[in-house]
């Protein structure tokens, strides 16, 4: 009896998954039917934009009353292929180059896109810098837990050409999927030492310290921007990419410890 | 096994008129329409992966060394981690159905969590708890010298938390549907507790067991979340084959999908190598 209390329960159990689906579903609908009337921009930009592109946000729904603009940060590649497989998605701001191509491969940007912003690798330590990590060739010394990306993650593929340049060989304890699980590992304490961009160091906030290395210059990652094909707001699109590219943008991934395209 | 065969006939032999019965009711006819649409909506995406896999390629895929590595890793660990769950859950299972004690109702809500939570949630707690600056940590770093992420270990704990429900849910059940009859009857035989739990309790749980072993072991061939919070993701440490789909689907789907192919082949062996006691114990 009590086993047939317990499959009643798995039972509504799945009938409660099935009602969050349903209800995120329906409320996603009407998000976008509500959206209809207020115009909705949609912008898909990397995770490592959030902080920046939040200020933009800020800064362009008060230039431009009644428009809300809606921001999906994730993995870069994650956002290309959702625009590949038919999002509707006004803007793409990618974090390197490779993802890019995968939406221009397929003619799908508006105009060929633009780099407006660049970014490094720099270490992540813990505050105090303990281990006294002072170069890259540092990381290499085999008491020290270092996490880095994933080779096939941009972070990853960075890390990977400065060990080519540098013939130093790391040997991490982890390789993330994400940057900001690098970051993760060692703001926690749980690593010594990982690559991420300077920017996540700034964006941390003092739970790491970050530590420039001159090597790191031979791996700029660009953040090139474009307009989506057949953009559903493809006027205010452009007014995006413009701000971006502009003065308040500039300012803005400045502050962030972005670096501009030389 | 030929002390589930001599022991206890009397539970099986009652269960049979009931099936019997339960085949004699007629399905509604609209019934058809959700459960067809119930079986498409689990059968239909793993034909989409059939689809869209890279035959040719598929060898090639299959035998990489890192792939060799994952599935070699994910094969031990959720073999390790299944131990674990019978090891430990088994008699929390058995206290849970036979204990007499005040806040077992809670203690039975506690053990269920993992159930409910994201895995990444519980990765997440276990490396606030056993990680560098956690309770637990800090003291296996500081008494032992030993840290926990970034290891084979980690990746066992985290697999060993998200399953042990599983186990212990099934046997739980399986407990309480056979009573404690037989074993009182043992008893009364002059059978003492060890002779009792061997040849009369074991004996009418093992299909619950069995089928507790099944879903447990399945949970941490498909564990992720918790995994990849906590332990990492390094080829041959803690690089599962679900860590490697996720890292292969950034630059190579036909890699992504062959390897999805291969989790997809080794469920459905659990499942076959399980079936005919599993389905007995859901029962």
């Amino acid at each position: 009896m009590k086993f047939r209390v317990l499959l009643g329960l798995l039972a509504g159990l799945a009938l409660l998954l099935a009602g969050c689906g349903g209800s995120s579903g329906a409320s996603d609908a009407g998000g976008s039917s509500a959206a209809a009337r207020p115009t909705t921009l949609t912008v898909l930009a990397a995770a490592s934009l959030t902080e920046t592109f939040n200020t933009m946000k800020a800064q362009f729904e008060t230039d431009n009353p009644g428009v809300t603009v809606r921001i999906s940060y994730g993995g870069s590649s994650d956002l290309a292929s959702q625009i590949v497989n038919g999002a509707p998605v006004d803007v793409f701001a990618a974090a390197s180059d490779a993802t890019m191509k995968t939406v221009t491969d397929k003619s799908l940007t508006a105009a060929p896109p633009t780099i407006f912003a660049t970014n490094v690798l720099q270490i992540a330590t813990q505050p105090g810098n303990p281990k006294g990590i002072a170069s890259f060739a540092d990381l290499a010394k085999p008491d020290l837990k270092v996490v880095v990306c994933a080779p096939q993650v941009p972070c990853g593929a960075a890390e990977q050409k400065i060990e080519t340049a540098t013939g130093v060989t790391l040997t991490p304890v982890s390789q993330e999927t994400d940057v900001k699980s690098v970051l993760g590992k060692v703001s926690s304490g749980n690593a010594d030492a990982g690559l991420v961009y300077v920017t996540d160091v700034t964006a941390a906030e003092g739970s790491v310290q970050g530590v420039t290395f001159p090597e790191a210059q031979q791996a700029v990652t660009n953040y090139p921007i474009a307009v989506i094909e057949n953009a559903p707001q493809a006027e205010l699109a452009q007014k995006w990419v413009d701000m971006v590219n502009g003065e308040f943008g500039r300012k803005t991934l400045n502050a962030a410890g972005f670096g501009a395209e030389k | 096994m030929s002390v589930t065969d001599d022991a206890p006939q009397a539970p099986r032999a009652e269960r049979k008129p009931d099936r019997r019965h339960v085949r004699d009711v007629a399905l509604p006819r609209w019934m058809w329409v959700p459960a067809v649409i119930a079986f498409l909506v689990i059968a239909l995406p793993v034909l989409g992966l059939l689809l869209e896999a890279d035959w040719a390629r598929m060898p090639e895929l299959l035998t990489s060394e890192a792939a060799l590595a994952a599935l070699r890793l994910s094969l031990e660990t959720a073999a390790a981690s299944t131990v674990l769950c019978i090891v430990l859950g088994g008699p929390l299972a058995a206290v849970l159905a036979r204990g007499r004690m005040p806040g077992l109702r809670t203690l039975r809500s506690v053990v269920l969590l993992p159930l409910v939570l994201p895995p990444v949630v519980g990765g997440l707690a276990l490396l606030y708890l056993v990680g560098a600056r956690g309770l637990v940590g800090e003291a296996l770093r500081l008494g032992f010298g030993i840290t926990i992420p970034f290891t084979t270990a980690a990746v066992i704990i985290a697999q060993t938390f998200v399953a042990m429900p599983f186990l212990v849910v099934s046997l739980e059940g399986a407990l309480r549907t056979a009573g404690e009859r037989y074993e009182a009857v043992a008893a009364t035989l002059g059978a003492s507790p060890a002779l009792t739990f061997r040849r009369v309790t074991v004996p009418l749980v093992l299909p619950g067991l069995m089928s507790g072993t099944v879903l447990a072991f399945a949970r941490c061939l498909g564990e992720f979340g918790a995994t990849i919070t906590f332990a990492g993701n390094l080829q041959g440490t803690t690089q599962t084959l679900p860590l490697l789909v996720y890292v292969q689907r950034e630059t190579d789907d036909a890699g992504a999908i062959a390897l999805s192919l291969l989790l997809v082949v080794v469920a459905i062996l659990v499942i076959a190598v399980a079936r005919p006691r599993n389905t007995e114990g859901i029962r």
